[in-house]
């Protein structure tokens, strides 16, 4: 306590945040598209980016791995040619900081459960079974589809009808190219083709090929744009809670945050359209802060939000692509099932990938639910003297607890180095 | 005056908040047009720091003496943008905020047309008044390094002690005759298992030996005059008053718990509280073996519709060490549901489970009735009422706001929520300030609280008081009252009767009766301005004239007429 000396690696972002400005033009001209992981994976993003807009520093940074340059040795270097600051920096490397310090707090946070381990919710297989985050992505303003709650397998449907488009419009091109130049109709050679009296021209038989293709995107394309059409936004939505958490298979705690958080979202999601009515679907529905009872009653009087007590047994899926719920209603004692327009996974709060490692290099103890652990009446403090811990690092808690517990981190921090400094202070 | 006026005009999209409800490049065209503006730049995110860049170039580039930012709210952004014109050498009160964000494209969301008009008028009366705004200075005051904490239970000894090892002065204040608040009255504490009156007492040693703090106990606070870094503090104790001085305050009052008299046949002998239960316990008395524990006993209810968040806990807490005193007595706990959030808890909750307690849902619309001796439930599941034989019913009641909240709240003035529990500055981001300077919050005065959670926060309230007490000068908005006019005023005293924060007071001058600001004290909420019928006092950048200027520019080319 009091005297740690502590290396910190610095990874490289290639490009030099004393230079960049942040204006942006890099990734305006960036050719290399990825999955926009702030966005929860519903979107792209270029390989040199700034992980969401208001990101501070805001300084642009390059995906090393998806980038042509570094990643696939491929020549580009279109992001240093348009770098007005010359802030792109392919030769930089991973940077190792030494500090010394009398205090360290741990407030590393958390990671969402991944529910494709969870067979029977269908998420890895179901497009419109979406976890809360993603939905949260899916209901932003600055998100993917802007705000609208616009559902992931009409979204797929949209992207497969652009692309069916594009193939259309080249094929459809090449055959009227070829049928102005030899004055026939595209039928008359699909006829002479097929009835083997072209058998050795190549140009006949390409463009009886392409003009086969044509019909058959056309074919495809016809009851796909009609499906599009028929699409509408997402009005009748379900959240499940407790996905990973109080389920001995994964956690066994509960998650805390995911009552409050599903409320608010079928609260917003029905003022973004008021035409969306929700089911949450608990065992407990756990508003246990201030406002937070009144906040939930509220939901259910002014935004058509409906709790239905019970936990999901599975979803299924109808032919349109609506998840159906299938759950025992403990009120009616039945078991019923229910067709949404997308349902929305409460997934629970675990341990960050990293923090066994952490705790290891610290030499402090975790609880058995991966967590720092620490002690009920010494809340802050870990196992170690002089690291303390806040936030979900130390086990689930919402926004208010954890800011507050980041001021109790500090006074516990401020308590062990006082001494030091009173002393630094005085002999200056 | 001779000073040429050149405003710039920076219209924010904020993403698609603002720009997908509104034409922003139609409003950034508009503010071209409109006098003084020299300057308009549109950002995607006036925040983000290249928006923040340009603002900075612009005032240089430009010779900018004026900013106005058209982007969200001031609550959250003002100051950045302050800091902002300050960094690029402009005074940082030369700068105005037009709200479009939550004024315009969050309200009108479904009109387009209408809430663009809306926005060109809220931009050109940000620009009227801009014109005619003028530098001010902050306002300086010394800080009185010391500390007063109400309240004596483990929230207010955590923050004492806290705050005394950080090397502050600190005087606590506890109503009652010993310290240790309602830790006194329990029994064990989960999930450590600790001893509550062995806690309490540990840490009042603690507290009573500490070099740094002086305790009151059975002392009442009769008044408090002053601000942050100059409060006067006036106490008594069995009748003998003090006075003192502290620079910032910690509440940590507490709360009581309901004595649910006229529920469930109450009478403290055979349907008890949990706190009378843990009071058998502590007494060696308690014989019951069969035991229902009814849950929100008095809450989520009409008359009082909060959960008391720890309720549910204190009820498992309480079954397992019946459990684990006599486990064949039979334990049901009727709920509506069961609070237990986080890791901690959740464990207890099903280590009750295994200790056989039978947890029974019940339904609001038709609660649980008790009879002597029998204690009858409508079972969901089996679609029938079930009768439960007792001989002892444990009501779970809430945590409810202490009984001096009311008068501690005006004598600080901070305010109270509709429970009467004391209100924070932010739910989100200051959930231990008050809206108040120099006042800080924890523990059951808050909110209902685990012994975890309430010196977790008593902890960071003290962090929160200790930033001030760390500076020797507080340094303050200067956007306050002032005296403008001091031939006007009558020194009649209205103001200073209206003044929610103290921060008036009448003086004998050589001129007579005079009001005199404090303006550390003053919030500037414009109370005093609005109601002196002589025009004596005004706000600083809220003057009448520039507020008439904003009145008129928008009249001027209003979009209605």
């Amino acid at each position: 306590m009091g005297n740690f000396k502590v290396k910190v690696r610095k990874k490289a972002r290639y490009v030099n945040e004393d230079l960049c400005t942040g204006c942006g033009s890099c990734a305006e001209k960036c050719p290399t598209m990825t999955v926009d992981v702030y966005n929860a994976g519903l979107g792209n993003r270029k390989a040199i980016y700034k992980y969401f807009p208001q990101g501070i520093p805001s300084v642009y940074t390059i995906d090393a791995e998806a980038c042509r340059q570094l990643g696939q040795g491929k020549k580009c270097g279109v992001c240093a040619k348009v770098c007005q600051a010359n802030a792109i920096d392919y030769e930089q490397k991973d940077r190792e900081v030494e500090l010394e310090v009398g205090a360290i707090v741990v407030a590393v946070g958390y990671d969402v459960f991944d529910p494709s381990v969870i067979p029977e919710y269908g998420y890895d297989h179901l497009p419109n079974v979406v976890t809360a985050l993603e939905f949260e992505r899916l209901l932003s303003a600055s998100g993917p589809t802007a705000g609208h709650l616009d559902r992931p397998s009409d979204l797929a449907l949209e992207i497969e009808v652009e692309s069916l488009e594009k193939d259309q419009k080249k094929l459809s091109r090449q055959v009227k190219q070829l049928e102005e130049k030899h004055g026939k109709s595209s039928a008359e050679v699909l006829a002479q083709v097929k009835s083997g009296a072209a058998a050795d021209d190549k140009d006949l038989s390409g463009w009886a090929s392409a003009a086969e293709k044509l019909s058959d995107v056309e074919a495809r394309l016809e009851p796909l744009k009609k499906k599009v059409a028929a699409a509408h936004s997402a009005k009748k939505l379900a959240f499940i809670q407790c996905v990973g958490s109080r389920d001995f298979r994964f956690n066994k705690f509960c998650s805390s945050y995911c009552c409050m958080h599903s409320v608010k979202e079928a609260m917003i999601a029905n003022e973004h359209d008021n035409e969306v009515n929700s089911s949450i679907f608990c065992m407990d529905l756990r508003a246990v802060g201030r406002g937070f009872e009144e906040y939930k009653l509220r939901g259910g009087k002014q935004s058509n939000i409906r709790y239905v007590r019970g936990r999901v047994a599975e979803i299924t899926e109808d032919e349109a692509h609506n998840p159906v719920v299938w759950y025992e209603s403990t009120t009616s004692r039945q078991v019923l099932h229910e067709a949404f327009d997308m349902v929305v996974l409460a997934t629970a709060c675990v341990p960050t990938a990293g923090a066994a490692k952490l705790a290891e290099l610290l030499g402090v103890e975790l609880d058995g639910n991966g967590f720092v652990r620490t002690d009920p009446l010494a809340p802050l403090n870990t196992s170690r003297d002089g690291i303390f811990v806040c936030g979900c690092a130390q086990g689930p808690m919402d926004i208010p607890e954890s800011v507050a517990q980041a001021s109790s981190a500090a006074a516990c921090a401020a308590e062990v180095v006082a001494p030091a400094r009173q002393t630094a202070a005085a002999g200056s | 005056m001779a000073e040429e006026i050149r405003i710039g005009v920076f219209v924010c999209d904020c993403g698609s908040n603002i720009a997908g409800y509104l034409e922003v490049s139609e409003l950034a065209e508009y503010a071209k047009t409109l006098p003084n503006v020299v300057y308009v730049k549109e950002n995607l995110y006036t925040c983000s720091e290249s928006g923040i860049n340009e603002i900075k170039a612009a005032i240089e580039e430009q010779k900018l003496n004026r900013v106005v930012v058209a982007s969200c709210t001031p609550r959250t952004h003002e100051p950045l943008f302050r800091g902002t014109c300050e960094e690029g050498g402009l005074n940082p009160y030369l700068f105005e905020m037009v709200n479009i964000r939550d004024q315009c494209s969050w309200v009108h969301m479904q009109e387009r047309e209408q809430g663009t008009d809306k926005a060109k008028d809220l931009i050109r009366m940000g620009v009227a008044k801009a014109a005619l705004l003028q530098p001010q200075e902050p306002i300086e005051s010394p800080m009185d390094p010391r500390a007063m904490v109400i309240g004596g239970g483990i929230s207010g000894m955590t923050s004492a002690l806290t705050l005394a090892n950080r090397g502050y002065q600190v005087t606590l204040v506890e109503k009652a005759a010993a310290l240790g608040g309602l830790l006194l009255q329990l029994d064990r504490i989960g999930p450590s298992n600790a001893d509550a009156a062995s806690l309490a007492a540990k840490h009042a040693e603690r507290v009573q030996k500490h070099p740094k703090i002086r305790v009151f106990t059975s002392t009442a606070i009769d008044q408090i005059k002053g601000y942050i870094g100059n409060f006067n503090v006036t106490v008594s104790t069995n009748g003998v008053q003090e006075e003192f001085g502290v620079g910032v305050i910690v509440v940590a009052t507490g709360a009581r718990v309901l004595k649910p008299v006229g529920l469930y046949n109450y009478d403290g002998e055979k349907v008890i509280t949990q706190l009378e239960l843990e009071s058998l316990f502590k007494k060696g008395a308690f014989d019951a073996k069969k035991v229902v524990m009814i849950q929100c006993a008095g809450a989520r209810n009409e008359d009082r519709k909060y959960c008391s968040r720890i309720c549910c806990m204190v009820a498992i807490k309480n079954a397992i060490a019946i459990k684990e005193r006599s486990p064949e007595t039979g334990i049901q706990i009727l709920y509506r549901d069961i609070q237990a959030y986080g890791t901690e808890n959740e464990e207890l909750y099903q280590r009750a489970k295994q200790l056989g307690v039978r947890f029974l849902k019940y339904d609001q619309a038709k609660p649980p009735k008790v009879e002597p001796g029998k204690v009858t439930v409508y079972h969901q599941l089996l679609g029938r009422d079930l009768e439960l034989p007792v001989d002892l019913v444990v009501l779970s009641t809430p945590l409810i706001a202490g009984e001096d909240n009311e008068a501690i709240s005006q004598l600080l003035r901070v305010s109270l929520d509709e429970n009467k529990f004391f209100l924070e500055g932010h739910v989100k981001l200051k959930p231990l300030d008050f809206a108040n300077d120099g006042v800080y919050l924890c523990g059951n005065a808050h909110y209902p609280a685990t012994v975890r959670e309430a010196i977790s926060q008593a902890l960071g309230a003290a962090s929160r008081a200790s930033i001030p007490l760390s500076k020797d000068v507080m340094k303050v908005e200067p956007i306050v009252s002032t005296l403008v006019d001091e031939e006007a005023c009558r020194g009649c005293g209205l103001c200073v009767a209206l003044c929610p924060y103290g921060a008036l007071e009448i003086v004998r001058t050589e001129k007579g009766r005079k009001v005199r600001v404090i303006p550390v004290a003053c919030k500037g909420c414009g109370v005093c301005a609005a109601t002196c019928y002589q025009h004596a006092l005004t706000i600083n950048s809220y003057t009448d004239e520039q507020i008439g200027q904003q009145i008129s520019a928008f009249l001027e080319t209003g979009t209605e007429g």
